[in-house]
């Protein structure tokens, strides 16, 4: 299976800031009501984006610079701490994907969401707390301004701006190597798998 | 060297190290349900891959099942269509599916434990988030997505980073009126809803010790609300009691081996913790949140944080989520009324809640402005408390007697709150919008504190309700 090595994003941002922001928030649960992933795009932060009343509020991912990032199916999303908490639905950056969005920066991701996230080669880069403040300003100043995530140089720019970003060396390793999706690594050694098996008695029935 | 369990579990589960440093780590029990399996099965079949260990796999229903109806096909054709999915899923590729006509079914979590495939010393993976809970018998259990149930179905592996451990110490006898529930939601508030991020918890001190493999496994449950990906107990004369005679568990001859070897998975005395942390369980009060994270929690008896109380980085989410709780900083958390009380989930739906539970319902009755419902975690669950009686004790006061699943915990199904009703809730999370209704607000809180709350029509400290 060959992927697109995945070094360097560059495309418009839109920020979506706030902490703690959990994967029901992300995606809400009635969505899940599905066998496929398909058309999960469209629903992606549903419940902030439309009110109670069935109306439109104001919402990042309802202006026209977010409305470009799904027309290009290319885009930063710069978020806040601890992003993508609580359930482990996939649902969650799929439909962020899905949306049109192909790399996240923030401050810190939850682990199931950012292992979700590689696994479908999206890249989540963290940066410090300051130097996200500062990204979060000039992508809130001009939506839609072009952000440069460099996954293979561990920065991210913007405006003329660098900052220092990191991201776990194993997805680094995966994404920019074109092994982002883990499969033929897991599925190359089956002797292995079998050995490990074997010497353990609950698995072996022994 | 002395070693952790952790370490050990790992070290006997790693197959070797891949190629990105990670390491590829054998999966030795895979649940499945409904929700985030189909993708996976569809994601093989293009594949053209198999199920490596069908008899590894073990699959149930729990998050779509509407719990008051019982036949099919069930009014939402969207939930038949994934529980159907889910039956020719199992059935092609030979897995054993727990069904709804088989008396077992329940929450996947609830599920494992109950037929004994949940076993100490080994590696558990499941497509959803609280799979910790099964760390409770000393297994290493982590939530994976999809892509990663794919992976678990065609390999029986994952490619993983170790993780840190951080042991958990709680020591000292509750008070009455403080439960497992409590240590749990005291413990995030005060490590922080990402203080677990790189952790495995390792939950110890004499207050586990004496707790029931019931209200171990309700701990293990929230540690992912904790931030922490897997939380254990070590496991003892307790765990190995709770496995025996039970469908999956060793028999015979089998059975000593096992227990020798269960035994000697435990953490070693002198091992390194990357981190400690000692709780006394005397400091620990009935606990309830106020906001929109689990981490944003009190004391029944104390009043909600003032804002300025709090750093910068709290502040913010706090203030956002006062709004939408429609509650205000600085006044007490205790008289807040309530719409809907809610008893079950995988934190709170086993027979030692409704138990509990109904052992102070008894005779009294849900106030008349609440509506309240009661879903047994499992078929077994529900069978267990029949013979007990516990479902006249809940109908007789007021509460709705539903059949196994998830339920109000999430909105998957049509048991959903209306508006901004506020909903007193045994269950996990009380994010926005987490029980159906974007505007509607929840309250995390211990099963019995639930019946306080249903009773009294408020959110209510369970031990002056009750006198305990
Ligand atoms: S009861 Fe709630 S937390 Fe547990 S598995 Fe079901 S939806 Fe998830």
């Amino acid at each position: 299976m060959s992927l697109a090595k995945i070094t360097l994003v560059r495309a418009s941002a839109v920020a979506v800031p706030g902490d703690d922001i959990d994967t029901d928030r992300i995606i809400p649960a009635r969505f899940l009501r599905c066998v496929t992933f398909d058309g999960l795009g469209e629903h992606a932060f549903r419940d902030e984006r439309t009110g109670p009343d069935g109306k439109e509020r104001a919402h990042p991912l309802n202006t026209p610079e977010a409305a470009a990032v799904s027309k290009a199916k290319k885009g930063v999303m710069v978020v806040g701490f601890n992003f993508g908490c609580g359930s482990s639905r996939e649902h969650a950056p799929q439909s962020i994907w899905r949306f049109g969005f192909t790399a996240i920066v923030g401050g810190s991701f939850a682990e199931i969401f950012f292992g979700n996230s590689t696994a479908l080669g999206v890249p989540c880069l963290s940066l410090s707390k300051d130097d996200l403040a500062e990204l979060t300003a000039l992508v809130q100043k001009q939506p839609g301004v072009e952000v440069t995530v460099d996954v293979e140089g561990l920065k991210v720019s913007c405006e003329g701006r660098s900052w220092k970003a990191t991201i776990p060396a194993a997805a680094r390793d995966g994404l920019i190597n074109g092994k982002w999706d883990p499969i033929a690594d897991l599925l190359g050694d089956d002797g292995a798998v079998n050995k490990t098996a074997n010497g353990l008695a609950y698995v072996a029935g022994k | 060297m002395a070693k952790t369990l952790f370490q050990k579990v790992w070290d006997a589960h790693a197959v070797r190290k891949l190629p990105n440093g990670q390491t590829q780590l054998f999966i030795g029990t895979h649940l499945i349900h409904e929700v985030t399996s189909p993708q996976a099965f569809g994601m093989i079949r293009d594949l053209g891959l198999k199920v490596k260990y069908p008899q590894r796999t073990f699959a149930t229903v729990d998050h779509i099942v509407p719990t008051n109806e019982l036949r099919e096909p069930y009014s939402d054709p969207i939930a038949q269509e994934m529980i159907e999915a889910l039956r020719k899923n199992t059935k092609d590729f030979g897995i054993r599916f727990f069904d709804t006509n088989t008396g077992t079914q329940g929450i996947v979590h609830m599920v494992g434990p109950e037929q004994g495939i949940t076993q100490p010393g080994t590696t558990i993976a499941c497509g959803d988030s609280h799979t910790a809970t099964h760390g409770a018998f000393g297994a290493i259990a982590f939530g994976i997505g999809t892509t990663q149930v794919r992976d678990v179905l065609a390999t029986q592996t994952l490619a993983l980073s170790p993780l840190k451990v951080r042991r958990i110490e709680v020591n000292g006898r509750l008070a009455p009126g403080v439960y497992a529930k409590d240590v749990i939601l005291h413990i995030i508030r005060v490590l922080g809803v990402n203080g677990g991020i790189g952790y495995a918890y390792e939950y110890a001190g004499s207050t586990f010790d004496a707790f029931t493999l019931e209200e171990r496994m309700t701990v293990c449950n929230m540690s992912i609300e904790g931030g922490a990906r897997c939380g254990y107990v070590n496991p003892d004369q307790k765990t190995f009691d709770y496995i025996k005679g039970r469908p999956y568990a060793p028999k015979g001859a089998d059975w000593d081996a096992a227990v020798e070897r269960w035994k000697s998975f435990a953490s070693d005395p002198g091992c390194r913790y990357d981190d400690v942390v000692k709780f006394d369980a005397a400091d620990i009060r009935p606990t309830v949140t106020w906001g929109i994270t689990p981490g944003q929690a009190v004391f029944i008896d104390e009043k909600m944080p003032a804002l300025e109380s709090l750093n910068d980085a709290d502040r913010q989410t706090a203030a956002d989520a006062y709004q939408h709780m429609k509650l205000s900083p600085d006044t007490p958390i205790k008289g807040t009324k309530v719409d809907v009380a809610f008893l079950g989930s995988c934190t709170n739906g086993r027979i030692s809640d409704l138990r509990e539970a109904a052992k102070y319902l008894k005779g009294r009755k849900v106030s008349p402005s609440v509506k309240a419902i009661v879903v047994p975690g499992s078929q077994l669950t529900a069978i267990q408390a029949v013979k007990e009686g516990l479902d006249k004790v809940f109908t007789e006061a007021g509460f709705e007697w539903r059949g196994a699943g998830c339920s109000m915990c999430l909105a998957m199904n049509p048991d959903k709150l209306v508006g901004d009703q506020l909903c007193a809730s045994s269950s996990n999370r009380n994010f926005k919008g987490r029980q159906g209704s974007q505007t509607g607000r929840t309250v995390l809180m211990s099963p019995v504190m639930v019946v306080a709350a249903a009773i009294t029509g408020q959110v209510a400290d369970a031990r002056e309700v009750f006198k305990v």
